[in-house]
């Protein structure tokens, strides 16, 4: 094995890679949170589907997409592994635990977290992405990005969803996000705070404009 | 006051084993907890009972040597103690109490509450050390050492290895063990000369027992009896990914 | 019947008296001691020791039993020299050993604090302290190489208390005058010894040192006079197992636990040095105790083990009774004019410094005369109020407040009393429920070391060649009574500093000698005799659980070869302990089998050692017509209740010969004192 693929595959290594993608798609969450709170202009979309042209528009945007996925992809396929080869660390589980009195609920629950947010991207991904896409331009544009939003948020069961994968996207942030920093090894007793409050805010945040979105489209607060 | 204890019982590594209930009575709150089992194992042999096996040595809370899961909790409740240490105050009279060992994969059982931590001394075997033979050192005034540092230091070896880290981690990482004595060595001049093969190796030799990977659920630091900090898993990251890109 | 057993009684005492008488007919031993100058005796001895070459070294197999301080040194030294070392502790973990638990400092000669310390003086204080029952020569090298441990341990990376310049801090202890004892917290004895356990790990790692873990010495092995290897029992499989070994360590700890209630670790057993004296090892001084006057008070029957509070919190707190017989007032209700601070009384040069021995019988006999507090009346206070108020207008000063409220300065003083011993008033606060920051702490003397252990010479070699003893399991270096912070530096003085130059002048007149097949028949007749021992036991199956005997012997022990011992008392403990064994061999229980992980089985060997030891320290004790150290004999003391010695006709090391059982045949070493004048001690 070469140093490299050593490092990557020791417990600290595929930590260090979780915590990479993860500051990365936290990024990126604030590029797409970004963009998408352009509909609160509320302007018929027009502002948001400018956007969006442009970022779909763009080589390098489109480049950096090519990064994205492979960072979706390494974080799900290096998540689901540790979360595997963690719970074998275990073969007999205890018959009690008492996780609440040393630990908080997300950071024992980012594979169930993930696992939940997996699910939601697939949906995501099929709703807007897809489309976006592959089926626009195929079709040469028969419909803008923010049409198709009111079209699936006219639908009460995909604001549900929606909502219910914010609030797991809130929990896996409460904790990743500063999670991330230890892992990167920026762990100190007077900076740490700041990161901490940083990465709660951020985690309250960024899900709630996102929920804001549907929840308003539903109730046709932006049209 | 009295008690019902529903305790695992395994006649030894290979063996199934399972919970089993005892009542005890008269127990009195300045007992400590393990003196709570002496009672009980003191009337089991007067039944002709097996006692309960479980592993204790100092009953001060240093030689970390006991280890008891107890209500879903190494080392039962409260902050800073271990299970030697814990007092039966800390119960109510009616409760029932359910002690486990400690469970991880790189932890075998050896007989009902005693486990084999030889893990540990592996990791320390593979690089927790200065290599000084003996009659090498120096004056020990040469190198002065920063107050903080040295304190940081002492706080970071404080730990008695008794494992409570490991079996409070739903990973069963051993992160908060082996960080630990990095860190010591890494903040002390006279670790400095194997600070980064010592990473690299007891990192390494962590993975191969069999311990999982670090969650930061931080459930380590909030249950070490020595109150070891979760700075010194960060600063085991920055060490070992310095040493990987570092060394040749 | 019981006409019978008064008979039987007397017969068995006037043996007893024969037994003593006996000791004018017994030989004089050769400690061995270098001769020249007591300050160039060790580097002339150094210069001299036979050397065993790098190849021969090879060869050459040491079992090394325990891994304490003494252990883990000499294991991880030895090694690093080349020689094959196999070291076996009962724990799961050489880390785990009970110099663990030693939490004020060690002692060393370094003069740092420029406050008039030197080797000699370090000599002085030992000699003195142990009220003149020490041998000079290994004094007298301990001290020169105490500044060598501090360097090796810096060196390892122990992390020792320092100020804000980056240099060593020092604190007083018991018994001295100067600032020589370093410390890391309230945890001196952990941090050294994960030291001499990561050097042992290293060498664990390179494949230098075999170590066994949960293993328990059951027996030595004798070829040809020699000490050649052991018999351990592997405590999970219960196997026995057969070890060769060109010689053979003993770093087995202390006794305390004969006592039962000790500062002990549970585990603590004197089975490996009795053993030994069985065959053939000198038991010496086996009376001397050494009950330590800080410990958390007993608080019920169930009660296993006792917890020490540091010597190191002498320095701060300062210890009283009321003034009043029987004052049940709150400690903080009486008024400062009404307690007795009965130390500072008594002992205006050292106050609350004076010496463990000194310390432990002022509060013994407080307590005796009803002056006592708590619900039991077995307790002094041990306040630190005081110590805050000046810990806080020092910090005031420091941080330049001038009117500090008395809240602050208590909070202040709190914080620094907190940094200094935190990890104790924890520890004082998780067993009695009081807390120690509000009101004055409760102590009582408790068994804490023991200074008598197997006999040693100058090279550390017992009275079987090829068995050494190291630390706390021999007698050499304490004399009557130890003084605070000096069994750390002891410890690894032998293993690190002392044992690997010594046991060159065996080994290298031992290079002939190849590896004895274990299948030898002394192995072989040793191994069965282990196995008749453990059958013989388990198939008593009795009504009596082990801890019933021990607590028994305890009671025994510390009633009458506790604190304060006198003649009657003794010849009553040894008739009791006697019938204490005959109940043991005919009525204990013994659950579970011998294949297997069996504690009590383990606990059954060690305490069946305990009885037979508990005699002949009473047989010591009663054979000691004076007072001297831990060995207090009511007989012998000045009118103010002081120790008397008997320096005519007890300057002698008593080393007693194990002829048969409740046999043991008085050996005498001569203590000579060239340097040091011997004198009645005094802290007043």
């Amino acid at each position: 094995m070469s140093w490299v693929t050593k490092t990557l595959s020791s417990s600290l290594g595929r930590k260090l890679i979780m915590a990479v993608t993860g500051i990365s798609l936290i990024l990126f969450l604030l590029v797409h949170c970004g963009i998408n709170s352009m509909i609160f202009f509320n302007d018929g979309g027009e502002t948001f589907n400018a956007a969006a042209e442009f970022m779909s528009g763009n080589w390098l945007i489109r480049t950096a997409e090519v990064g994205l996925m492979a960072g979706f992809i390494i974080h799900i396929a290096d998540g689901l592994m540790l979360w595997k080869s963690n719970a074998e660390k275990r073969p007999v589980k205890y018959a009690i635990v008492k996780g609440e009195a040393n630990s908080s609920w997300a950071s024992r629950s980012m594979g169930i977290l993930g696992s939940l947010l997996l699910i939601f991207l697939v949906i995501h991904l099929r709703h807007f992405w897809i489309t976006s896409r592959f089926t626009d331009e195929i079709t040469g544009g028969h419909t803008t990005l923010f049409a198709e939003m009111i079209e699936t948020f006219a639908n009460p069961i995909a604001v549900i969803i929606y909502v219910i994968g914010c609030i797991s996207l809130a929990y896996h942030l409460s904790h990743g996000f500063q999670s991330s920093f230890q892992t990167m090894g920026w762990n100190h007793p007077k900076y740490t705070p700041f990161v901490k409050s940083v990465g709660l805010s951020f985690s309250i945040l960024i899900p709630l404009i996102f929920a804001a979105m549907p929840i308003s489209m539903y109730f046709g607060w932006i049209a | 006051m009295n008690l019902s204890l529903k305790i695992w019982r395994q006649k030894n590594a290979n063996s199934e084993g399972k919970f089993q209930q005892y009542d005890v009575q008269g127990i009195s709150e300045d007992m400590s907890f393990l003196e709570m089992f002496d009672v009980l194992n003191e009337r089991l042999i007067n039944e002709g009972d097996t006692p309960v096996a479980f592993d204790h040595d100092c009953r001060e809370g240093i030689c970390g040597m006991c280890s008891m899961y107890i209500n879903g909790q190494p080392h039962g409740p409260g902050k800073n103690v271990t299970t030697c240490q814990l007092h039966m105050r800390s119960f109510k009279d009616g409760d029932t109490i359910t002690v486990e060992p400690w469970r991880a994969k790189a932890f075998p059982i050896v007989k009902d509450l005693a486990v084999n931590r030889s893990a540990f001394d592996r990791i320390i075997s593979a690089g927790g050390y200065v290599s000084v033979n003996t009659g090498n050192a120096q004056d020990a005034n040469s190198l002065p050492i920063a107050k903080d540092n040295a304190d940081d230091a002492f706080m970071a070896a404080a730990c008695i290895g008794c494992g409570a880290c490991v079996a409070a981690c739903v990973n069963s990482s051993a992160m908060l063990f082996t960080s630990a004595k990095i860190s010591q060595l890494a903040l002390l001049p006279q670790g400095q000369a194997e600070r980064a093969m010592r990473a690299e190796k007891m990192v390494a030799q962590m993975d191969t027992e069999g311990f999982g990977a670090c969650s930061v659920t931080g459930a380590c630091e909030a249950e070490c009896p020595k109150g070891i900090s979760l700075e010194n898993i960060a600063r085991m990251n920055r060490e070992y990914y310095g040493a990987v890109l570092s060394s040749k | 019947m019981v006409v019978i057993f008064i008979d039987l009684e007397i017969t068995t005492y006037n043996s007893l008296i024969y037994l003593i008488n006996t000791k004018f007919m017994s030989t004089m031993l050769d400690a061995k001691i270098p001769s020249g100058p007591i300050n160039e005796k060790w580097t002339d001895f150094k210069s001299h020791v036979p050397l065993v070459n790098p190849a021969n070294k090879r060869n050459i197999e040491v079992i090394v039993v325990g891994t304490g301080l003494a252990g883990a040194s000499a294991a991880a030294s030895l090694a690093e020299l080349g020689y094959k070392v196999k070291a076996f502790c009962f724990q799961d973990s050489p880390r785990r050993a009970h110099s663990i638990a030693a939490q004020g400092g060690i002692n060393a000669a370094k003069n740092y604090q420029n406050d008039g310390d030197s080797v000699f003086r370090l000599f002085y204080d030992t000699i003195k302290g142990g009220d003149y029952r020490a041998r000079e020569g290994n004094v007298h090298r301990l001290a020169e190489v105490s500044g060598s441990i501090i360097d090796q341990c810096v060196a390892q990376g122990v992390p020792f208390a320092r100020e804000y310049g980056g240099l060593l801090s020092n604190r007083s202890f018991g018994g001295t005058q100067v600032q020589r004892t370093f410390y890391a917290a309230g945890q001196t004895g952990q941090q050294l010894l994960l030291g001499a356990y990561s050097a042992l790990q290293r060498q664990i790692g390179l494949g230098n040192v075999t170590m066994m873990t949960r293993h328990e010495m059951m027996d030595v092995v004798m070829i040809d006079g020699k000490a050649r290897g052991i018999i351990a029992r592997d405590l999970i499989s219960g196997k026995l197992e057969r070890h060769f070994g060109h010689a053979v360590l003993l770093c087995t700890g202390g006794y305390g636990n004969v006592f039962y209630l000790s500062t002990n670790a549970m585990g603590s057993n004197v089975s490996a040095t009795w053993k030994a004296h069985r065959k053939g090892a000198f038991f010496a001084n086996p009376c001397y105790t050494q009950i330590h006057p800080t410990c958390i008070p007993v608080s019920g029957d169930h009660q296993s083990k006792l917890t020490l509070m540091s010597e190191s919190l002498r320095n701060d707190g300062r210890i009283w009774v009321p003034k009043k017989q029987n004052d049940t007032r709150l400690s903080i209700d009486i008024p400062e004019e009404e307690r007795d601070y009965y130390l500072e009384r008594r002992y205006p040069a050292f106050g609350n410094l004076v010496p463990r021995d000194i310390a432990s019988r002022a509060a013994k006999e407080r307590c005796d005369a009803g002056y006592g507090v708590g619900t039991s009346k077995m307790a002094v206070y041990l306040d630190f109020a005081e110590a805050i108020l000046r810990y806080g207008k020092g910090e005031a000063n420091k941080q330049g407040i001038h009117e500090a409220t008395s809240e602050q300065l208590q909070e202040m003083g709190k914080g620094v009393i907190k940094e200094k011993y935190g990890n104790l008033f924890d520890m004082y606060k998780q067993i009695t429920g009081e807390d120690p920051y509000q009101l004055p702490m409760r102590i009582y003397p408790a068994v804490h070391y023991t200074m008598g252990g197997l006999w040693v010479d100058y090279n550390l070699m017992t009275t079987v060649p090829g068995l050494y003893a190291l630390g706390e399991a021999n007698f050499s270096d304490h004399g009557a009574n130890r003084l605070g912070a000096s069994a750390l530096m002891q410890g690894l003085a032998d293993g690190y500093f002392v044992l690997p130059y010594t046991i060159g002048a065996y080994l290298a007149s031992d290079i002939r000698t190849k590896a004895i097949p274990t299948d030898s028949p002394e192995f072989v007749q040793a191994e069965i005799e282990v196995q008749e021992r453990i059958n013989k036991m388990m198939s008593i199956k009795g009504t009596k659980s082990v801890d019933y005997f021990h607590k028994k012997l305890g009671k025994i022990m510390w009633d009458k070869c506790g604190m304060a011992r006198n003649e009657k008392g003794l010849n009553e403990a040894i008739l009791e302990i006697r019938g204490l064994i005959k109940e043991f061999w005919s009525d204990v229980r013994i659950p579970g089998d011998t294949d297997e992980f069996n504690p009590e089985l383990e606990k059954a060997g060690r305490v069946a050692d305990f009885l037979e030891l508990g005699e002949l320290m009473c047989v010591d004790a009663l054979n000691r017509n004076e007072s001297c150290g831990g060995h207090f004999r009511e007989e012998y003391q000045t009118e103010d209740g002081e120790a008397l010695r008997d320096d005519e006709n007890f300057a002698y090391v008593a080393a007693w010969e194990y002829k048969a059982p409740s046999e043991f045949e008085l050996h005498k070493e001569d203590l000579v004192f060239e340097n040091v004048k011997i004198a009645q001690r005094s802290y007043k």
